[in-house]
C-alpha cells in the first residue's frame, strides 16, 4: 500500500466546525503552512499515515458557508472543492466536517458540497457534546439517506479520530448522485434531521444561555472584556519574569562559556557582542510573547473573540468600521503580519483597507522589548492602590494611546466614504475548552516563526550593527569611546539634527535604523551601541541601568512615544504591499506613521520637560 | 414586524428575507446562514452601546447582526405566529416532538422550538 501516490484529501466545512481541531489531531506538527499560488489566503497542509501505512495529504480549506463565495478564502474553497483551482489538483476525497452540535446550519453546507457529485464522507464532530443537548442521532440512517460514509469524531480530544482514519484506510466511496437542480436544500436538512435527530432527554439550560447572559450583557459583558484585556497585559509583564531570567542568564553565561574560549580580538568581539549578545537581548522576550500569543489563540479558540467583536462593534463603527475589524486588529497586538493577512475575512473592501492601514497602530508583540526595558529603566516597580503594578499601568496606557489614535486615523480615512452598508453577520459559536494538542501546536508554529526571525534577520542585523558601531577603529591614541569613531556614530550623528527635536541622542538615532528591518532589533542595537561604547560586553538586564543613568525621563518618554507609532517593520509594508498590491498604499502608511510619530515624541519630550522642570 | 423591532428575549417566527437590490449580497448570505422562512428566531442581547448590534438565536447558532441587517428579516404576524407547532409563546413551552410532527414546519421545530423555550 505504501507505494500507492499519496490520497489527497480536503477538509471542508462551516467556519466553528471544529476542522482545524481536527486537522491538528490528524497531522499532528506535521504542518506547512504556505499561501495559495496567486492570491494571500493561507495554505495549511499536512501529511499522516494511515493505521494500514496508506500515506494520505490533507488540506485544511478555509472555513466557508456557502460555495456562493463572498470572500478571496472563500473563493479559494469553492475553487478547490469544485477541482477548477489552478496549480492545486483536484482532491482525491472531500472530508465534510459538520458539527453534531449545529447540524441545521452545518447541514446545509454539506447538502452543498455533495451537489457536487465528488467522493466524500461525513464527518460528525462534537459527537460527545450533542448528549448535553439532549439529543441522538442516527448515524447509520443519517448515511443511508446521503448515500456517503458517515464518521463521528471528537476533535478536540486525543484519539478521537479514529473512525476517519478508518474511513481513509476503507475503499474510496463512490460518489454521491446529487439532489435534482433547484432542490431546496434548508427543506432537505429539515427532512434530514427529522429522520435521523431525536430528542431523548428534556433539554436542559444550555451553557451557552447562561454564559452568554453575562458575556454579552451590556455592562458586566464590557467588564468582562475590559478585565480579561487587562489581565492579558499583566500576565505578560509578570508571569513571563522568571522565565525571563532564565533565558538571560542562560545567554549570559553562553557569552561568557564562548568568550573565555576565543582569543581576545575582533572574532571574539563579533561574536560575543555581535551575534550572542544581539540574539540574546531578543530571544528574552520569548516568553513574554508566548503568553500574548497564548491568550489570543485561547480566547479564539473558547469562543469569546467572536463575542468581544459583538461588544465593540459599534464602537468600531464610530470608527466606520465593523467588529469583524476587530479580530484581525487583536491579532495584530501579536503582530501586524498575520493580523493583516486575517483581513482578508472582512468583505468591504474599504473596511478591509483601513483596517490595514491601522494595524500597525495596535502595539505589536516587537514592540514590548522596547517598551519592557524603558519602563524597567524608568518606571518605578512600584504597587498602586496596592494592586496595579505601575510598570503594568504604564504598558496599559501605552496599549491604549496606539487604539486611540486607531479610531482617530479610521475615522478620518473613513470620512470621505460613501454611505454603503458594512456587513457584521458575524457566528456566536458554542462556548469550548481549548484543546491543549491544538494549542500547542499552533504557539508553537508562532515560536517558530519568532525565532526564526530571531536566527535570521535579527541576528544578520545585530552583526550589521556590530560592524557599523566597531569599524573603522579609533585612531591611536583616540580619547573618546570608541564607537563615536566609528561609521554608526557618523550617521547616528547625521541623524541628530532632525531628531534632537525630539529628545533623542545620537546613540537612539543609530539604533532607529535596525529597527526599521524589525522593530525589536532596536533593542539588540542600543545594546550593541552602548556595549561597545563602554567596551564592555553585556545584555539587556545591564542596558536598563545604563539607560537610566544617561538618558532624561523625557528622551526616554519621547522614545515610548515613537514606539507607539513606530515606522513599520518592513515586513509590515511588504505584508501591505502583498495583501494591497499597491506601492501608494504602502508610501501613505509610512509617511503617516512616521508624521505621527515625530508629533507624538515632540509631544511627550516637550510635555515631560516642562512637568519635571 | 421585523426581527430588528423584536424586544430582549422575544422570539418570532422568520417569514420571509427582503432583498434591498436584486444583488443584495447581505440578503443572500442570511439565507445561507439558515435565515430562511419558518424558522423560529430569538433575541438574546443587545449592543451595550445604543442596542447595537443584536444577537440573536437559530437553531442552535447564535449570531450577531446590525439592525440594518435584522431588518431585512421579516417575521411572521401574530396571527401566523400563534399556529400550535410555532413557537410564539416559548414560555413554558412543551417539547413539540410530543405532541404532533405533522407538518413539515412542526418537524423542524421539533428541533428547533426547544431552543426558544424555557429560557425567557
Amino acid at each position: 500500500m505504501t507505494d500507492l501516490p499519496p490520497l489527497r484529501v480536503a477538509l471542508v466545512g462551516n467556519p466553528n466546525c471544529g476542522k482545524t481541531a481536527i486537522f491538528n489531531q490528524l497531522t499532528g506538527s506535521r504542518q506547512k503552512v504556505a499561501n495559495y499560488a496567486g492570491v494571500t489566503v493561507e495554505r495549511k497542509a499536512g501529511r499522516l499515515v494511515t493505521p494500514a501505512g496508506r500515506r494520505v495529504q490533507v488540506l485544511d480549506l478555509p472555513g466557508t458557508y456557502s460555495l456562493a463565495a463572498t470572500s478571496p478564502d472563500e473563493a479559494v474553497t469553492r475553487d478547490v472543492c469544485r477541482g477548477v483551482y489552478k496549480g492545486e489538483p483536484a482532491p482525491d476525497l472531500l472530508v465534510s466536517v459538520v458539527a453534531a452540535t449545529n447540524l441545521r446550519l452545518h447541514l446545509r453546507f454539506m447538502l452543498e458540497l455533495r451537489q457536487l457529485g465528488r467522493p466524500m464522507i461525513v464527518v460528525l464532530n462534537m459527537i460527545d457534546a450533542i448528549r448535553k443537548q439532549g439529543l441522538t442521532i442516527d448515524i447509520p440512517r443519517l448515511q443511508a439517506e446521503l448515500g456517503v460514509p458517515v464518521v463521528s469524531a471528537v476533535g478536540i480530544k486525543r484519539g478521537g479520530c479514529q473512525n476517519i482514519l478508518a474511513a481513509l484506510d476503507a475503499p474510496a466511496p463512490t460518489p454521491p448522485t446529487p439532489l435534482p437542480e433547484g432542490t431546496d436544500l434548508h427543506a432537505e436538512v429539515r427532512r434530514l434531521l427529522a429522520l435521523c435527530v431525536a430528542r431523548t432527554t428534556e433539554r436542559t439550560q444550555l451553557f451557552e444561555d447562561k454564559l452568554d447572559r453575562w458575556v454579552l450583557h451590556p455592562v458586566w459583558g464590557m467588564l468582562i472584556l475590559f478585565v480579561l484585556l487587562f489581565i492579558m497585559f499583566q500576565a505578560v509583564f509578570s508571569w513571563a519574569q522568571p522565565f525571563m531570567d532564565m533565558l538571560d542568564n542562560g545567554m549570559k553565561s553562553l557569552g561568557d562559556h564562548v568568550g573565555a574560549l576565543l582569543p581576545d580580538g575582533v572574532l571574539r568581539s563579533l561574536v560575543v557582542d555581535g551575534i550572542i549578545a544581539g540574539a540574546g537581548t531578543v530571544i528574552v522576550f520569548l516568553p513574554q510573547i508566548l503568553i500574548l500569543f497564548l491568550w489570543i489563540l485561547a480566547l479564539e479558540e473558547s469562543g469569546y473573540l467572536p463575542r468581544a467583536a459583538f461588544m465593540l462593534d459599534k464602537l468600531m463603527a464610530s470608527a466606520g468600521l465593523s467588529g469583524r475589524s476587530f479580530i484581525p486588529l487583536l491579532s495584530s497586538f501579536a503582530c501586524a503580519v498575520p493580523g493583516i493577512m486575517s483581513t482578508r475575512t472582512i468583505q468591504n473592501p474599504r473596511d478591509r483597507m483601513v483596517t490595514i492601514m491601522i494595524a500597525p497602530l495596535m502595539t505589536c508583540s516587537a514592540r514590548l522589548p522596547v517598551y519592557a526595558l524603558l519602563i524597567g529603566a524608568f518606571i518605578p516597580a512600584r504597587h498602586i492602590a496596592g494592586l496595579f503594578n505601575l510598570q503594568g499601568l504604564v504598558l496599559f496606557g501605552l496599549y491604549a494611546a496606539g487604539i486611540l489614535s486607531a479610531l482617530v486615523v479610521a475615522r478620518v480615512l473613513k470620512r470621505r466614504a460613501t454611505t454603503d452598508e458594512h456587513p457584521l453577520l458575524l457566528e456566536l459559536p458554542n462556548y469550548r475548552l481549548p484543546g491543549l494538542q491544538s494549542l500547542s501546536i499552533e504557539l508553537w508554529q508562532r515560536a517558530r516563526i519568532f525565532l526564526s526571525r530571531v536566527g535570521t534577520i535579527i541576528v544578520t542585523l545585530s552583526v550589521l550593527m556590530w560592524a557599523l558601531s566597531s569599524f573603522p577603529a579609533p585612531p591611536a591614541g583616540a580619547t573618546g569611546p570608541a564607537i563615536d569613531y566609528s561609521l554608526a556614530g557618523r550617521i547616528g550623528h547625521l541623524m541628530l539634527p532632525f531628531f534632537q527635536f525630539i529628545g533623542f541622542n545620537w546613540q537612539i538615532c543609530v539604533a532607529l535604523i535596525p529597527g526599521l528591518a524589525a522593530r525589536e532589533v532596536a533593542v539588540s542595537a542600543l545594546a550593541t551601541v552602548y556595549s561597545v561604547g563602554a567596551s564592555e560586553a553585556d545584555a539587556a538586564s545591564q542596558l536598563a541601568p545604563l539607560l537610566s543613568a544617561q538618558w532624561s525621563l523625557a528622551t526616554a518618554f519621547s522614545l515610548l512615544a515613537w514606539y507607539v507609532y513606530a515606522p513599520q517593520c518592513f515586513s509590515t509594508l511588504a505584508v501591505i504591499r502583498r495583501e494591497t498590491g499597491s506601492w501608494r498604499l504602502v508610501w501613505i502608511s509610512t509617511a503617516y506613521l512616521f508624521g505621527m510619530a515625530y508629533a507624538a515624541s515632540f509631544l511627550a519630550y516637550h510635555i515631560t520637560r516642562l512637568i519635571s522642570g | 414586524m421585523r426581527l430588528n423591532q423584536l424586544s430582549l428575549r422575544a422570539a418570532g417566527v422568520i417569514d420571509h428575507i427582503e432583498a434591498l437590490s436584486t444583488h443584495d449580497a447581505i440578503a443572500q448570505r442570511l439565507g445561507e446562514l439558515g435565515f430562511v422562512p419558518g424558522e423560529p428566531v430569538k433575541v438574546i442581547a443587545f449592543g451595550p452601546l445604543g442596542g447595537d448590534p443584536m444577537a440573536v438565536e437559530i437553531g442552535f447558532t447564535r449570531f450577531a447582526l446590525r439592525r440594518s441587517e435584522a431588518h431585512r428579516i421579516v417575521l411572521r404576524d401574530n396571527t401566523a405566529a400563534t399556529a400550535p407547532s410555532c413557537a410564539a409563546q416559548p414560555h413554558e413551552q412543551a417539547d413539540p416532538a410530543a405532541s404532533s410532527p405533522s407538518a413539515s414546519t412542526a418537524d423542524s421545530s421539533s428541533h428547533q422550538a426547544p431552543v426558544a423555550g424555557p429560557l425567557a
